[in-house]
């Protein structure tokens, strides 16, 4: 082959899939973009027109849902990374033989389909079953109390379904753990809490990062258990979006509320980027999804 | 009492003990915990299959019954929204897994100009929430006055797949042994040869895997669907759609033969890499 056709060869190779995704996943960002300065209503058509208060009016518009979000998203993170880390931990180092099983365990929830699984909370947490009955006689839940249509339900269903996404990457990373790493630091007399502080933890804390990323980001814009588990009440910036879109057809505010959220999630990706490298999340990590 | 004495010096006290026990067990009653919650919605999922429930609505247990199972393919609407499903999700996993199957050749084997950029646009799709990448593909299809149906769906499937069957391929690329490869070309192979007899069937078993993720993430979306379905009904979309006015029990039974199938060809893809990773091994030492 010559020298010249040799070089070509990666571009032959990345070419279709490339163009995909530039022409349905780039291409869609401007054209939301566009959309978000819009003017105008169903009836009478819109029109581009640099309207760049569509963002102010909807941003102040759904300041609360947005708010909320994040809220929300944050706190099934950080629950996901108390329940996610240990049970790496579990798996990596005291597993054994059992290590692939556990690990199928994690990810046998992503064989059912995702809104069965969340409407199967919907009957766990409904307010005759056995949990809510159960809560209210240790009194955790007021007699007569619900969990259902709670901030609770909604944070606790957002947690379950993104836990593996948080135990994949933790796991990954512990696993990778040289062994000798930590019986150095016992050699040296470090009791195991300490060797756990300063050997174990730093070095799965990419895992860390990248678990809490591909928690995050999905569970920000997530609606699905918001809907079947809140009320609304506890309606997500995801909710707002849909509405906008599938229901009110504002589009222009729609558009506007997808872009800040866009915006913000890309500015957290690139900084993980800047710390990590584009490799490190494509990486064994992201084989989670 | 003497020798009760004797073991109270000897043993360490009852507290001490319990910690012991505790930290050497701990982690494994926590995770034995934590993975009963993950399963406990698949238990509740079957378990449900199996009622039969008083109104229209499956949330409490009323008594068993078989009839459900009986009829698993007797709801008409619910037939066609999984014969699309599945037809979406074949068509995208094909589409997808060859397309980013040569995307992760080119990334792993060869250097280039813009391959920063390459390895950008195929991260961030990974990293935007579903609703976003749904909104953006309507509002482009909004703009162009494109028809939405099973062709803009097929579009959005193969888009979201691309970037998960790279990641999955591209792992096993790296780790992948050269010398084969070297071994046939020794022999007089050419490229094309070498990357038929050799490279595709020692990677076949990543893009299997491949390919099932992608599989498993069509099957499963319903977010970027939602947006770009119009009136075409998914199997995702049946759901949400009959969640309203009380989805029937045998979405249940459909969801328990989802689970057993998946669970069966992900065994079946494991067995596989096992076998072409014993039949890389087996060639004769160097002496």
């Amino acid at each position: 082959m010559s020298n010249r056709r040799r070089r070509l060869v990666p571009y032959f190779l990345l070419g279709p899939g490339i163009l995909w995704l530039i022409l349905f996943f780039a291409v869609p960002m401007y054209f939301m973009g566009r959309l978000s300065l819009d003017t105008g209503t169903l009836e009478t058509g819109f029109r581009f027109n640099w309207q760049w208060s569509n963002f102010h009016d909807a941003l102040s518009l759904y300041q609360t849902p947005f708010l909320r979000s994040f809220y929300y998203a944050g706190a099934a993170t950080v629950i996901a990374l108390l329940i996610g880390y240990p049970l790496a931990y579990a798996i990596a180092f005291k597993g054994g033989r059992w290590k692939n099983a556990m690990l199928l365990a994690v990810v046998a929830p992503f064989f059912t389909t995702y809104l069965i699984r969340t409407i199967a909370w919907e009957t766990i947490l409904s307010d005759h079953g056995f949990v809510v009955s159960t809560l209210q006689s240790v009194g955790i839940v007021a007699a007569g109390g619900r969990i259902l249509q709670t901030a609770s339900a909604v944070i606790a269903g957002i947690t379950y379904n993104f836990l593996p996404f948080m135990v994949l990457p933790v796991y990954a990373s512990l696993e990778r753990i040289d062994p000798s790493m930590i019986e150095a630091a016992k050699d040296l007399y470090a009791s195991p809490r300490t060797a756990f502080w300063k050997v174990t933890l730093p070095l799965s804390l990419p895992g860390v990062v990248a678990g809490t990323l591909l928690t995050f980001i999905p569970a920000v814009g997530d609606y699905i258990n918001a809907f079947f588990l809140g009320s609304n009440n506890n309606h997500m910036i995801g909710n707002v979006i849909q509405g906008l879109y599938l229901t009110q057809r504002d589009y222009p505010a729609a558009a506007a509320l997808s872009f800040v959220l866009m915006a913000v999630i890309m500015l957290a990706v690139l900084g993980y980027i800047r710390f990590a490298g584009s490799e490190a999340l494509m990486g064994e990590e992201a084989v989670a999804g | 009492m003497e020798a009760s004495a004797i073991t109270r010096t000897v043993l360490p006290s009852a507290p001490a003990r319990a910690w012991r026990w505790t930290r050497e067990h701990g982690p494994n009653i926590f995770a034995a915990l934590a993975i009963a919650y993950l399963l406990i919605p698949i238990v509740v999922i079957f378990a449900f299959s199996f009622n039969n429930p008083a109104g229209k609505y499956n949330y409490t247990w009323v008594g068993f019954t078989l009839s459900h199972w009986g009829n698993v393919f007797g709801i008409s609407e619910l037939n066609d929204a999984l014969l699309t499903s599945l037809k979406l999700a074949v068509l995208a996993t094909v589409i997808s897994t060859a397309l980013g199957t040569l995307i992760a050749i080119a990334l792993v084997r060869h250097q280039f100009f813009g391959r920063r950029t390459a390895n950008f646009l195929i991260v961030v799709p990974m990293a935007t929430p579903e609703v976003v990448m749904g909104a953006s593909l309507l509002s482009m299809f909004l703009i162009y006055g494109l028809a939405l149906g099973f062709l803009t769906l097929l579009i959005a499937h193969v888009m979201f797949c691309i970037s998960f069957v790279v990641v999955v391929v591209r792992s096993r690329l790296i780790g992948f042994d050269r010398s084969l490869e070297e071994a046939a070309q020794d022999l007089g192979a050419n490229p094309l040869t070498t990357f038929m007899k050799v490279t595709l069937p020692l990677l076949l078993p990543g893009i299997a895997a491949a390919a099932l993720l992608a599989f498993a993430l069509s099957i499963d979306d319903f977010v970027v669907s939602n947006f770009n379905s119009g009136t075409t009904v998914t199997f995702p979309l049946f759901i949400f759609g009959a969640a309203q006015r009380g989805i029937p029990v045998e979405v249940n039974c459909v969801a328990i033969i989802l689970f057993s199938v998946t669970l069966v060809a992900m065994g079946a893809t494991v067995l596989q890499q096992r076998r072409a990773e014993a039949l890389a091994a087996t060639r004769p030492q160097e002496a």
